[in-house]
């Protein structure tokens, strides 16, 4: 062949092209915790751990402590991810194995949909139509009714951790089925059918073969949720309240990481402040990496597990 | 002949595929049954049909009757569920349930309902899986994952599995395709000791397979049943011409 050099060439070239833009990833995720280190030293020097064990923020004194951010993060998402988790469960099953085919095709396009709306639009249906109601409806009745566990004591302000626990269950329930979905579709029709043979109903082949063999899927699908309602930002930030408290009451409000770097960068005018804002955001990239990573291995531990066939 | 099943007329479709035509088929209890014929021929779609596993496909259209002790099987008054209390299946592949220990696996059919005490459960773990041979094997481990046992002690498992629930008629899809030489004798073994209690219909493509377990041979041939009679004369005198053709290996 004539043309052959020229060919092998291109092709030197083309994966030479494809490794560098692959590579940059890398070099960009490096490069921006290096660059985030950096610029958090001066509050890493300055107040060591008590950073995440101190609670208070007080840019006026130079006082910075990220313990009331944490909290409120963590908090809001792990109630989120507790109420999104068998909602999407039961969606996901609901499409997989009860719907009729058609309806169930239209469902999860639907769920899909939702996971498409900008997080914008979300808050300000969370601020216009959620918070309102939230104030005038179910605060007073939590409060009236159970108002003697700590959890539901206290006024009711509408913003509120129990606000933004609401927003991001919506938010995330999208992601948890859809994956939950896939998960559930690569279940073997032969697990089924010896569910099926031994006199199983729907519901006991769900329990005894469906469900158990997805498990480790199923969780990577969770934690998934979890690491994206941990970085959400905007929709958490219109109705949480923004008020760096602990607090134990769902009712009171609270402030998340991501929002306070949010609304305080634009306005930190000493050197420290923006430290300490940075430091937080490192302290929410490597959470947010972690608990991807823990996701990320338990799909994979599933999809292995297919691979290899029936031993 | 104290007949077990009767299958009369059946029909299958798969949407437009007409699948399974005019079977009729009688089967006698505490016996087995041969299903042989070249791949595609209808013989797993046909017993598929006999515990109602084509509930699951939307696109399949069942139609004739299936008896079982007298009643029709696919009589809107019954389950599909109490039929496949009663009709246990055993399929191609090895399917034990791999998040179960080899115990659990056995008394599977029992979790369903969850009625059974340790002592009882005990008691059926042992004797259903002496009852397959795989006792001796897997009593040391009975609380190990079912995947660490082999192919062939996977299937004995799935059979274990199956007649712990007690079935009347156990069906058997290709149950040894998968597995090595000396893991299907012991599944051979296991047919003729099993006939006993049970009856038992079995898919096979392998003809000495149906030659060496069964009682009685049916040849099915696109969709039809051919012919079924007793396995030795259906493999030394068939009736018709293409069993002859199939059974000596001219077409299939």
């Amino acid at each position: 062949m004539v043309n052959s050099d020229k060919h092998r060439n291109g092709d030197a070239l083309f994966k030479g092209i494809a490794q560098f833009f692959a590579l940059s990833i890398i070099a960009i995720l490096l490069l921006m915790t290096y660059r985030m280190v950096a610029e958090s030293m001066p509050s890493i020097r300055a107040f060591g751990v008590s950073f995440i064990s101190g609670s208070n923020w007080d840019a006026v004194q130079g006082q910075f402590a990220a313990l009331p951010y944490l909290y409120g993060s963590v908090v809001s998402s792990l109630l989120a991810l507790l109420l999104a988790a068998p909602l999407s469960l039961g969606c996901a099953l609901f499409i997989t194995e009860l719907a009729p085919k058609r309806l169930g095709v239209a469902i999860a396009t639907l769920v899909e949909l939702l996971a498409a709306i900008p997080s914008v639009i979300y808050g300000l249906w969370g601020i216009m139509v959620m918070v309102p109601w939230l104030q005038s409806t179910v605060q007073p009745f939590l409060i009236e009714h159970f108002g003697f566990i700590p959890l539901f004591s206290g006024a009711p302000y509408g913003v509120s951790m129990l606000a933004a626990v609401f927003i991001l269950m919506i938010m995330i329930i999208p992601i948890i089925t859809s994956i939950t979905k896939e998960v559930l579709l690569a279940v073997p029709q032969s697990q089924k059918e010896a569910a099926l043979a031994l006199g199983a109903t729907r519901w006991e082949m769900i329990r005894i073969a469906v469900l158990p063999y997805g498990r480790s899927g199923m969780l990577g699908a969770v934690i998934l949720g979890l690491g994206r309602a941990i970085g959400e930002t905007m929709a958490v930030t219109m109705v949480i309240g923004n008020t760096p408290q602990i607090s134990l009451s769902l009712l009171a409000p609270a402030y998340t990481m991501p929002s306070v770097i949010a609304n305080e960068f634009a306005e930190a005018s000493s050197k420290l402040h923006s430290a300490a804002l940075m430091e937080i955001g490192l302290i929410l990239l490597v959470v947010t990496l972690i608990v991807n990573s823990l996701a990320r291995l338990l799909l994979w531990s599933v999809s292995r597990k297919l691979g290899g066939g029936a031993k | 002949m104290n007949c077990k099943v009767q299958i009369d007329k059946l029909n299958i479709h798969f949407g437009q595929t007409h699948a399974v035509k005019d079977v009729s088929m009688d089967i006698a209890a505490n016996s087995v049954t041969a299903i042989i014929g070249p791949s595609g021929c209808g013989k797993s779609t046909v017993l598929r049909s006999i515990n109602r596993m084509h509930d699951m496909t939307p696109s399949a259209r069942v139609s004739g009757r299936i008896i079982l002790d007298g009643s029709d099987i696919y009589d809107r008054s019954l389950d599909p569920v109490s039929i496949r209390r009663r009709v246990g299946m055993v399929f191609q592949k090895p399917n034990p349930f791999p998040a179960m220990s080899i115990y659990d696996n056995v008394i599977a059919g029992y979790k369903l309902n969850g009625l059974l005490v340790k002592k009882e459960a005990d008691q059926i773990v042992e004797s259903s899986l002496q009852r397959v041979a795989l006792w001796d094997e897997v009593k040391d481990r009975l609380h190990r994952s079912a995947m660490d046992l082999s192919g062939g002690q996977q299937q004995r498992l799935c059979i274990a599995r199956t007649i712990a629930v007690r079935p009347e008629v156990i069906l058997m899809d290709e149950p040894a395709s998968a597995l090595d030489p000396l893991s299907t004798l012991k599944i051979e073994e296991l047919v003729e000791e099993l006939k006993e209690k049970y009856t038992i219909i079995i898919v096979t493509h392998n003809m000495q397979q149906a030659a060496r377990v069964s009682d009685v041979t049916a040849f099915f041939y696109l969709g039809e049943m051919v012919e079924m009679g007793p396995t030795k004369k259906m493999f030394t005198t068939p009736e018709k011409k293409q069993t002859e053709d199939y059974i000596t290996g001219r077409f299939g």
